[in-house]
């Protein structure tokens, strides 16, 4: 008999069977345009960082970037709208499924998806020549660490909110700001001391130095422990927090 | 299952909203293959209690006890045995009518195989087998309510909640939705409903309980109440545009009783005739008078002072 959070897991692919062309399409376009333009255009500018050329070095900040916003996407209203909209998260409680089921079913979905994007970036960026170590193996690992320590606090934050204008404040003042001073398009000692710990508490600069180690095989800034232990505990904070808020929504 | 032990067994049982009591302290028994109901007004406390019977909302007080099991500690369990139509249809909008069905069936753990087999017999019992490939958009509301019902039936539940399954829809509609529940019934399945039509409750229920303010006020089969709290037959006596107050000493001493409602008076008697002949022979001039046999409606106007639908 599979397992509930299988069963749940499944609705969620039975929707993007109508929808995979559409994505793979995306998934492929982006780092093409991304790499002819600020790559290949901006990069003759800079030149290097760390000793790498500024698109060796950007690659993997733009491929964590794009795991991050994609985990962030897919969990803002298509969450809320599961209780608010349609209560389809009420009719899957009214089964055999639990909360735990529904938020497992729904993060692997979200993995699932990231995976899919991270991988096609990785092979069109490896034909262009710019991943150099064996290590870009284990970036697929950090790109679904990543997903999850982004995912799992969104969708809490998508099942507790009222409104859906919060999604705007989400925007605005988490996603806008990790994403800019999280190390992807210049490194963080180069903030002011002041402002870097905001990229401390980002999942994404921790996404971004482990996948820059991958793909470099240089050492991070911090023990890759370390970084790994940072988002573990994001994805285990939201996970807490999505049992609660599901909880809340669902048995009233 | 012992055949003794009741499905739903509810003692004391209390849902509160903040200091608000939507609930308030009821007890119920409901024995396998019975069809039991929940008739009330708006905001009697049906849904609330009907949802902690689904075992999705917490009582808040009292004990309950689904198969004889803790909703609070055995929830996943005891819903996988359960089949619930919520009073508003809560389908999946993005899938098809056949994937509602094969998607839902997955959530209790059926293979895909059964799953579709499942998705071809439900389809085929809500008459929705020329549909199967259709969104659940574009559905009436009628159709929308016998997919929420088929699918709640997809894992041949021991127990099938059902919260107002035909409100909202046209009589014909309804009629279909009846005589599927009706043949649901027949198999055996025990049935709890919530509703606010007498006609719905008299058709389908073998018990019910009559709810007003989250309280039970009266309980028996539909029979029993009339019985119990109406007279055999009921005669509606209405004077054009005239004060309806202005006629109640004059039919005093009428049949059992009298009540006055807004467009009508209610004479309860043994004998609707032979009250009809006595309103005459005291020479009142009704616009127009009915004579018909008593029915739910008239032991919850009786109950509570209030009619059922306003
Ligand atoms: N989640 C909630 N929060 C606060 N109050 C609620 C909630 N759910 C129900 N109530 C209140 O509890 C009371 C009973 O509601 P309930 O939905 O159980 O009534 P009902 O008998 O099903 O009515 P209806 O025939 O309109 O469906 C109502 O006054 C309602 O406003
Ligand atoms: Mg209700």
């Amino acid at each position: 008999m599979a397992h509930p959070t299988v069963a749940v897991l499944e609705r969620h692919l039975t929707l993007y069977k109508r929808l995979w062309r559409a994505s793979l399409f995306s998934s492929f376009v982006l780092p093409v345009l991304f790499l002819a333009s600020i790559g290949l255009g901006v990069g003759g500018y800079v030149g290097e960082v760390g000793g790498v050329p500024y698109v060796e070095w950007i690659v993997p900040g733009v491929l964590a970037s794009t795991a991050f916003q994609m985990a962030v996407g897919e969990c803002t209203y298509a969450v809320f709208g599961e209780f608010r909209w349609n209560r389809g998260a009420h009719a899957m409680f009214a089964t055999r499924v639990s909360v735990w089921d529904m938020i497992g079913g729904w993060l692997l979905y979200i993995v699932f998806r990231v995976e899919i994007a991270v991988v096609v970036f990785l092979l069109v960026v490896g034909a262009f020549g710019v991943l150099s170590s064996p290590w870009v193996v284990l970036t697929p690992l950090v790109a679904a660490l990543l997903a999850l320590a982004v995912a799992a606090p969104v969708t809490a934050f998508s099942a507790t909110i009222d409104h859906d204008s919060y999604f705007a404040l989400l925007f605005r003042f988490v996603m806008l700001p990790s994403t800019l001073f999280a190390g992807v398009f210049f490194p963080v000692e180069q903030l002011p001391a002041l402002v870097r710990p905001v990229a401390y508490v980002s999942p994404l600069w921790h996404g971004v130095e482990l996948a820059r180690a991958a793909t470099s095989g240089a050492a991070p800034p911090w023990p890759v422990w370390a970084h790994a232990g940072c988002l573990v505990a994001f994805a285990a904070g939201g996970l807490w927090w999505a049992g609660y808020a599901f909880r809340k929504r669902l048995q009233d | 299952m012992s055949g003794e032990q009741p499905l739903v067994r509810a003692r004391g049982l209390v849902k509160r909203f903040g200091d608000f009591v939507a609930v308030d302290g009821i007890d119920i028994d409901v024995a396998p293959g019975e069809a039991f109901g929940f008739l009330g007004p708006n905001g009697a406390g049906k849904s609330s209690t009907m949802r902690m019977i689904s075992c999705v909302s917490m009582p808040s007080a009292g004990e309950l006890r689904i198969f004889g099991l803790d909703p609070v500690r055995e929830g996943p369990r005891i819903r996988g045995r359960l089949g619930v139509c919520p009073q508003l249809d809560n389908l999946d909008p993005d899938l098809t009518v056949r994937e509602n069905l094969t998607t839902y069936a997955r959530y209790f753990g059926l293979s895909r195989a059964q799953a579709r087999a499942r998705a071809e017999e439900l389809l085929e019992f809500a008459q929705l087998s020329d549909r199967a490939l259709s969104r659940v958009e574009p559905l009436s509301g009628g159709m929308k309510r016998r997919l929420t019902i088929a699918r709640a039936m997809v894992n041949e539940p021991d127990l099938v909640l059902l919260d107002e399954p035909t409100t909202g829809l046209d009589p014909q509609a309804r009629h279909l939705l009846w005589e599927r529940l009706f043949r649901l019934k027949q198999r055996g399945v025990t049935l709890v409903l919530t509703t606010h039509y007498m006609d719905e409750a008299e058709q389908l229920c073998d018990r019910l309980v009559v709810m007003d303010g989250g309280r039970i006020v009266a309980e028996g089969s539909p029979r029993s109440l009339i019985e119990a709290h109406s007279s055999p037959e009921v005669v509606e006596v209405r004077f054009g545009g005239r004060e309806l107050a202005d006629f109640v000493a004059p039919l005093a001493g009428i049949g059992d009783r009298v009540d006055v409602l807004p467009d009508r008076i209610l004479v309860y008697a043994k004998d609707g005739d032979a009250a009809v002949s006595e309103v005459h022979r005291r020479g009142l001039v009704p616009s127009s008078v009915l004579v018909r046999r008593s029915s739910l409606e008239d032991v919850f106007l009786h109950l509570t002072g209030r009619t059922l639908v306003e």
